[in-house]
């Protein structure tokens, strides 16, 4: 805004009862946390002082003052600023000044009741050591005219500082705020009034501060907030002007007086300023036009007259790189030292990004363009700070260094990278030991680098077991860090039965990067980490007994039972497709330009925690903003990829003769079925049967060998990360994060594209069974098409180790430049594998829980070990291995 | 002018004129006297039900002779002003004794005891030399949990703690103090609550000393326990419009000079400085020589950063000799004259730009 505006001292109002809703249902619930957060929330977003009220006949407001302040005292985030006590109630007052260490403000005393009780109130409120809000009300009412609202501020002045020895520059009048625009003649002039009165109170009483309740201004237009915000810009523009040198605001929603359209200012002008009396009547009329939704969308660089502070905090909340160097050079300049334009501007910028994203008014695509921008600026200080380090000795504080690594054998990493960029953003030191990380490597680390927190990613089933390992180590060891959990694979419930009793410190699972930041700054709050590591235990120690007594999902079927309710598909008159060849085929290089236009974009913003179905999600009113430039900055670096050539993609289908023999599926190299060549074990369900439906095992969808009828099975590997590393690397390189996500999404997202488009010409062409299949690609995406790709891992086959067979049949490692880690996954990450079954009846079905006779009879067929078999089906057994095996021992 | 007008002119006077020598520990030159429970007992508490030993401020009854003694040893090194054995002789305080009921004796007698040798020691060397009143922190925390699972919890509440420090600077005025010192604060709401107290007690008696205030920095980020910064933690105070502000405690002088100089520059009031003798070496004892201690002092007191010095924990008659010695003839601190500005302060200070 401008120089004056600079000194303008914002005072958070979210903290009250009486002008918040949500904050007085909290307070009311006896929810402290969350109210807490509220204030958290304004401090962030740049509240220097925070007003606190909790004037609500529903409540004991001595008490709950009492509370919130004390509570507010362990919250050294929060308590750093001082505090406005703010009631009407003189009792409430003197509770909160007995609660508060620092120098505080008292909201409001005035000498409506007379002199005595005024003097008898300053002078108490001068002995507590606080400041004091006098309102412009006297003996004789509320003061709504300058005349009035001057000469009551005057009296209390005099009587204030020759009577009490009040210091004066400690005084601050509320000269009243009154709604204007009401339909009542009278109250047109009430913001001219209040800016009249300001002007002379500070012209007339010196060192004497004025400040109000800016929403007050505003009142008649209840529900439109864009036209509110307008009000209280214009407004504040002119009472600051005037003098007016603090208010009670929405600290994180003001509007730039110069953001205000032209035309919407005039209006609100003429009404604030009262110039027109037609004024109210024409700004009513436009009033809906600027509900919230109307903003347009044009490019305007007018952000750019403004003092370089707003500049550089305009383009980290809109995610703009391209004026960032040569700001932060300005800003630079203007500071002593260089670290200052990170903790200055840049900090409070990404405070406000911080904020919005906390209040789910930013989303996760934009915070890590804004990072992005907040990278960018620091990479240009950074040469200017090693210059300083070099002269002065000194380092940089973060707020914590946190370790993050996706566990040995498994490949994916876009969350841990999302949940990487949103820690910084927050000034955490991220140390990313990428993925496929050893436990020994990721501890040793943890140690040598002085990590705060660790923190463990994983998107397969086995990571889960690895996260568990390394948990027993951290307590081997003797390791006090706490340990994060995350990835797709992950849960809560997992996290409290499995890994947090292996660990005796803090074990969090974090669901998403949004709730990264809580969780951190809560485990490293020196007050309120214990605390907060207390509650998480004891909670996941209650899920463990609510899981212990629910785990089992009721009685199965047997083996035996379930083997009879097989489907049972009408061999006698089915004659199974013959594919077009036998063997595997590969496909090197693969058109990206054909898989570009068959991806599913809804998991794609899913990634970026963007929930809605494309393509109605660029138009939802809650996420459309944030989901259509990552859309179409996705469609340009698609293009960029494709024409650039840096990806590739990789596959390889294959077809053999098999049937099926019991749960398991020979699969043969001659069509005469002489020479096995591998088997495919599959998995029955076990669940039991009322409704007549069959207990499906993928092998019910082969013929058995004993029909005699010929049938085939299929697979397929696909890779489209080739080169991603490379891409994503030097995008980091580039502190572009952001890109670098992307391009790793968009990734994943080809990969799939690619096992749609082969399944797609398998049916059409290579198996043929359905060559006159003419499918739209919504249709594709909801599987209307014959036959079934199921994927080792996923529900109809749980078994991860069945992608050893797939692979070596279809030789993976040299026909798609694919590897499988210890623990199954797919390396590159973007990768997908499966089988084709092409019987018109096939269906994709879950396994859900087995029972130990199938786990049994499975390690026989499989030639592994019980306990084996038992670690790889963790997730699927209806019985606690540990619980078998001392039955046993018993 | 009544007697205590004169000697406050005379204070006044010698805060113009050089720095003011402060005394050091009490509780260090106690345990030179290897005193055993008898001691502290005494013959008046021969039953008391309690051990009491390791409760010094009882020596001012059962041990007069021990305590007057170390006042006359920190006068005769040079101190200007000594400090009454009373840093625990609060009721809540106390309490941990079971002998609460004896607060106003203790405060009483200590503050007669250290007069007494002030005046003999006035009279033999014809400087005049002043009492001030000891008020420690008391050990509760009125703004800090003592229980880390429910942060709301307070064991102590503000006027609990206005009236234990009413009830001792009762006793510490009436016993004939010039000064209150109330020192050790490691949390600033216990201090504001404890000069609320003793303000009250100004109008009540009708009088009023010169209130000093010492606060205690804890850790090296600069903090005190209670997470004040140095600032914070004087615009917090500075309504009480104390006669001086400054640290004592916790850090040798090495380590308290950046919050001296901190304080230096926002009080507009005097500051004293009485850090420990270093810091604790491996057997909890400290071992910083005077000279040391003297040599860090002495650049406080050039560089202009202090009004009033002297020692905390550690710190013997040598060390108070060493500092006198090496602060004569510095000139003391100028107080500076600050814009009037609204300063506030949650745990940062906040200062308001017009």
């Amino acid at each position: 805004m401008s120089e004056q505006t600079a000194s303008f001292i914002n005072i958070g109002e979210r903290t009250n009862v009486t002008g918040s809703a949500r904050f007085k249902k909290l307070i009311l619930n006896g929810d402290f946390d969350a109210a807490l957060q509220v204030a958290r929330q304004q401090v962030e977003s740049g509240a220097q002082v925070i007003d606190i009220n909790m004037d609500e006949a529903m409540l004991d407001s001595e008490a709950a003052m009492v509370r919130f302040l004390n509570l507010l005292a362990a919250e050294p985030d929060i308590s750093r600023v001082p505090v406005m006590i703010d009631s009407s109630k003189w009792s409430v007052i003197e509770a909160g000044l007995k609660c508060v260490q620092g120098k505080s403000i008292v909201n409001s005393i005035s000498l409506k009741e007379g002199e005595e009780i005024f003097l008898e109130h300053a002078r108490k409120i001068l002995r507590y050591g606080a400041a004091v809000v006098v309102m412009a009300f006297d003996e004789q009412g509320q003061a709504d005219i300058a005349n009035r609202k001057v000469e009551i501020c005057e009296r209390s002045y005099k009587l204030l500082t020759d009577v009490v020895g009040f210091p004066p520059e400690d005084i601050i009048f509320d000269p009243n705020i009154f709604a204007i625009a009401t339909g009542i003649e009278e109250h047109n002039n009430y913001a001219i009034e209040f800016i009249e009165g300001t002007r002379r109170i500070r012209q007339l009483l010196p060192y004497a501060h004025v400040s109000g309740g800016v929403s007050n201004v505003s009142f008649s237009f209840r529900g439109n907030e864009p036209l509110r915000a307008a009000i209280h810009s214009v407004f504040l523009y002119h009472a600051i002007r005037a003098g007016m040198d603090m208010g009670i605001v929405n600290a994180g929603a003001l509007t730039p007086y110069d953001d205000i359209p032209a035309n919407l200012r005039e209006l609100v002008e003429d009404v604030v300023l009262n110039r027109r009396p037609d004024a109210t009547d024409r700004l009513l009329e436009a009033a809906d036009q600027f509900k919230a939704g109307a903003a347009k969308d044009t490019v305007d660089l007018s952000w750019r007259e403004k003092p370089v502070r707003e500049r550089i905090s305009h383009a980290l909340v809109h995610g703009i790189t391209e004026f960032i160097d040569e700001d932060t050079e300005e800003a630079r300049k203007l500071s002593p030292r260089p670290l200052d334009v990170i903790e200055g501007p840049l900090m409070d910028g990404m405070n406000v990004v911080g904020d919005l994203f906390g209040a789910g008014k930013m989303f996760l695509p934009q915070v890590v363009k804004s990072a992005r921008v907040m990278k960018k600026a620091v990479g240009y200080l950074l040469p200017f700070i090693e210059e300083e380090k070099l002269n002065s000795g000194e380092e940089q504080q973060a707020k914590g260094k946190i370790l993050m690594a996706t566990v040995k054998g498994d490949v994916h990493d876009i969350g841990k990278n999302i949940v990487g960029v949103v820690l910084q953003c927050n000034n955490y030191d991220v140390v990313d030991l990428g993925v496929m990380v050893p436990a020994a490597k990721i501890l040793e680390t943890a140690k040598t680098e002085k990590c705060d927190v660790i923190g463990l990613s994983g998107l397969i089933t086995p990571s889960l077991d690895e996260m568990v390992y390394v948990a027993s180590e951290m307590q081997r060891l003797g390791m006090d860090l706490p340990l994060l959990i995350g990835g797709a694979t992950t849960s809560r419930v997992h996290t409290a039965v499995k890994i947090d009793p292996s660990y005796k410190n803090a074990v969090v699972y974090v669901p998403d990067a949004s709730r990264a930041v809580g969780v951190v700054g809560n485990l490293l709050s020196e007050t309120a980490r214990e605390g907060y590591a207390a509650d998480v235990k004891r909670e996941y120690r209650e899920m463990r007994e609510k899981h212990g007594r629910s785990k089992r999902t009721g009685p199965r079927q047997t083996l035996a039972g379930a083997r009879a309710n097989k489907a049972k598909l009408d061999w006698a008159s089915y004659q199974p497709p013959k594919p077009s060849f036998l063997g595997v085929r590969a496909f090197d290089d693969y058109d990206l330009a054909e898989l570009a236009e068959r991806i599913d974009w809804t998991p794609f913003f899913q990634s970026w925690e963007l929930a809605g179905k494309f393509p109605a999600i660029l138009d939802d009113a809650v996420v459309g903003e944030a989901a259509r430039p990552l859309y179409a900055d996705a469609q340009a670096m698609l293009k960029k990829l494709i024409a650039e050539k840096r990806l590739k993609a990789r596959g390889a289908i294959g077809f053999w003769p098999a049937n099926a023999i019991g749960d398991d599926i020979a699969i043969y190299s001659d069509e005469a079925r002489k020479e096995q060549v591998a088997v495919n074990h599959t998995l029955r369900q076990q669940m039991l049967r009322d409704n007549g439906r069959p207990n499906f095992a993928l092998s019910d969808y082969i013929a058995p060998k004993e029909t005699g009828v010929a049938d085939y099975l299929g697979g397929f590997a696909v890779n489209a990360g080739i080169g991603v590393d490379e891409i994503v690397a030097e995008f980091k390189a580039q502190k572009d994060d952001y890109n670098a996500i992307l391009v790793s999404a968009l990734a994943d997202r080809l990969a799939e594209a690619f096992a749609e488009r082969l399944h797609e010409r398998v049916r059409t062409e290579f198996w043929g069974y359905a060559q006159d299949e003419h499918l739209s690609n919504d249709d594709l995406i909801a599987e209307k098409y014959r036959g079934i790709r199921p994927a080792p891992g996923y529900p109809a086959c749980p078994d991860h180790t069945e992608k050893t067979t797939l692979f070596r049949l279809l030789d993976a490692e040299s026909n798609a430049g694919l590897e499988l880690t210890e623990s199954m996954a797919m390396y590159p990450g973007a990768a997908v594998s499966g089988f084709y079954f092409s019987h018109p009846d096939a269906a994709y079905f879950g396994v859900g829980r087995i029972e130990r006779d199938q786990v049994e009879d499975y390690a026989v067929r499989k030639g592994m070990e019980v306990r084996e078999v038992e670690r790889w089906l963790a997730p699927n057994l209806n019985y606690d291995p540990s619980e078998v095996a001392s039955e046993n021992a018993a | 002018m009544s007697l205590r007008e004169q000697r406050r002119a005379l204070l006044d006077e010698l805060a113009r004129t050089r720095v003011i020598i402060l005394d050091g520990a009490m509780g260090t030159m106690i345990q030179r006297h290897k005193l055993t429970e008898k001691d502290f007992r005494g013959t008046r508490f021969v039953d008391h039900e309690i051990d009491l030993q390791g409760n010094n401020d009882l020596l001012t009854i059962t041990r007069p002779d021990v305590i007057k003694g170390i006042h006359r040893q920190y006068l005769e090194a040079g101190a200007d002003i000594i400090e009454t054995n009373t840093f625990n002789s609060t009721t809540i305080s106390q309490a941990e004794y079971k002998l609460e009921h004896l607060a106003y004796e203790l405060n009483f007698e200590g503050a007669r005891l250290a007069r007494e040798a002030a005046d003999e020691v006035a009279e033999e060397t014809g400087s005049p030399r002043f009492v001030a009143g000891a008020i420690g922190p008391t050990s509760r925390t009125a703004s800090i949990s003592p229980d880390v699972n429910n942060p709301g919890y307070r064991n102590v509440t503000f006027d609990e703690l206005r009236e234990a420090y009413r009830e001792a600077a009762r006793g510490l005025i009436e016993g004939g103090s010039d000064i209150l010192i109330v020192e050790t604060i490691f949390d600033t709401l216990n201090a504001k609550a404890g000069l609320f107290g003793v303000q009250e007690l100004f109008d009540e008696l009708g009088v009023e000393l010169p209130i000093m205030i010492s606060g205690t920095i804890t850790d090296l980020s600069g903090r005190t326990l209670s997470g004040q910064t140095t600032e914070a933690f004087w615009n917090s105070v500075k309504h009480v419009k104390p006669f001086s502000i400054g640290l004592n405690c916790a850090f040798g002088a090495d380590q308290m000079r950046p919050y001296v100089a901190e304080l230096s520059r926002v009080a507009d009031t005097l500051v004293s400085a009485y850090p420990n003798a270093g810091l604790p070496n491996e057997f909890g004892q400290y071992d910083e020589e005077p000279e040391t201690t003297g040599g860090h002092l002495h650049n406080w007191g050039k560089d202009g950063l202090v009004n009033i010095v002297g020692g905390c924990c550690g710190t013997t008659p040598g060390h108070i000799r060493a500092i006198a010695e090496r602060v004569h003839g510095l000139s003391p601190r100028e107080i500076p004259v600050r814009d009037k500005k609204l300063r506030l302060s949650g745990l940062e200070a906040f200062e308001a730009q017009a």
